[in-house]
């Protein structure tokens, strides 16, 4: 899809470009956008190694595992075929809690490790089951509490108050894990009547 | 909304006291951890740059060429009815696909039209309530043999709408 997308872009662009006379303006635009990236990332760079060292510091002091017992009770309401006790309830817990810390590195793992424990209940190895279509919306919906990497990049463009988007984006992360999760038990709803409707 | 702003100003000074702070009181060795935290930091920088160098040579090549003029004159009917300034497309179709080069479309846009800007504002909201939905979706599902996604990637893609529109409501309540 990226292919299709990347391709478009450049073939399109210099395409137009033939037709507006705008040929020299592409080749200083594409030298410059080069030089940009790199000077973006060394800007960035810096505030990376920052943000990943404190965040390293919290995901060691044991943050996540704090965050997981304060969601508990929400994550075992919104997953109702997955028996409390079950290990999938733990790695669920500790993928979200990483994700709204902005751990992506520490989240994937946790994932993984949640989706192999869903699959353990999944009665077709093939079909995804209820609670792995609710664990996968509420894994990209979720809340984010502090986006390190905008603000670093917002940072690194000159920002004069680059964390000025924070409460923002707390605000609009907030509304759209509420919107996600109410449109995954509402399709969780319909099937269930539609089955229903079905054996009658 | 007070709180929130406060919330802004407070959220980094705060966390660069109190991470460190908690740490040491759970025992953590505090300079050593950030050290091997920083090292991944850098990683990832340089894992970024081939995302960026493609993504933004593309997207200026699109822009210089007059070709976004173009996409903006003809898309600008309905993504000006949703309340969506058109420059922020790029990024809204991106998003769902590759985090790196969301990434990278929003550095483009902070560059291009400054990171105080209203669309800078919207671009840096936008990547905080949305996510690499299509790219989850196949690495999660992936992982475990599943292919049958069901109803999955609509209600995920349906969140991300939901997130670039709340983004623009939270925008306007913000900045407007």
């Amino acid at each position: 899809m990226l292919n299709v997308i990347w391709l478009a872009l450049m073939v399109f662009g210099v395409g137009v470009a033939a037709f507006t006379g705008k040929a020299g303006a592409v080749t200083d635009a594409a030298f410059a956008a080069g030089k940009l990236a790199i000077e973006t990332i060394i800007q960035l760079a810096g505030m990376m190694a920052l943000w990943m060292g404190l965040m390293k510091i919290a995901e060691k002091s044991g943050m996540m595992e704090g965050l997981a017992v304060v969601l508990r009770p929400f994550v075992r309401w919104i997953f109702p075929t997955v028996p409390g006790n079950h290990p999938a309830i733990g790695a669920i817990l500790m993928n979200i809690s990483a994700n709204m810390l902005g751990l992506g590195s520490a989240a994937t793992p946790m994932g993984l490790k949640a989706m192999q424990e869903l699959q353990e209940l999944n009665p077709d190895k093939e079909t995804a089951s209820e609670a792995m279509c609710t664990f996968l919306t509420l894994n990209t919906s979720s809340i984010t509490l502090i986006p390190g990497t905008i603000i670093a990049l917002r940072a690194a463009s000159g920002s004069v108050s680059p964390s000025e988007i924070v409460g923002a984006t707390l605000v609009a992360s907030f509304i759209a894990g509420i919107i996600g999760i109410t449109l995954d038990w509402l399709v969780r709803r319909y099937n269930r009547m539609r089955g229903e409707a079905k054996r009658r | 909304m007070m709180w929130l702003d406060t919330i802004s100003l407070w959220a980094i000074p705060a966390m660069l006291a109190l991470i460190p702070l908690w740490g040491a009181i759970r025992k953590v060795k505090v300079y050593d951890t950030f050290i091997e935290g920083a090292e991944d930091g850098l990683q990832v920088a340089v894992q970024i740059i081939p995302f960026m160098v493609g993504m933004m040579v593309a997207l200026a090549i699109f822009r210089a060429s007059g070709a976004m003029d173009l996409l903006a004159r003809m898309i600008d009917p309905i993504t000006s009815r949703l309340g969506f300034p058109t420059q922020i497309l790029p990024l809204m179709i991106i998003r769902p696909l590759s985090g790196a080069g969301a990434l990278a479309v929003t550095a483009d846009l902070l560059k291009s039209q400054h990171p105080d800007s209203y669309i800078g504002r919207l671009a840096s909201i936008m990547q905080g309530s949305t996510d690499t939905t299509f790219y989850v979706l196949t690495v999660y599902f992936g992982s475990v043999g599943i292919r049958k996604t069901r109803y999955a990637a609509g209600v995920g893609l349906l969140a991300d709408v939901a997130g670039f529109l709340a983004a623009l409501y939270a925008c306007n309540w913000f900045f407007g």
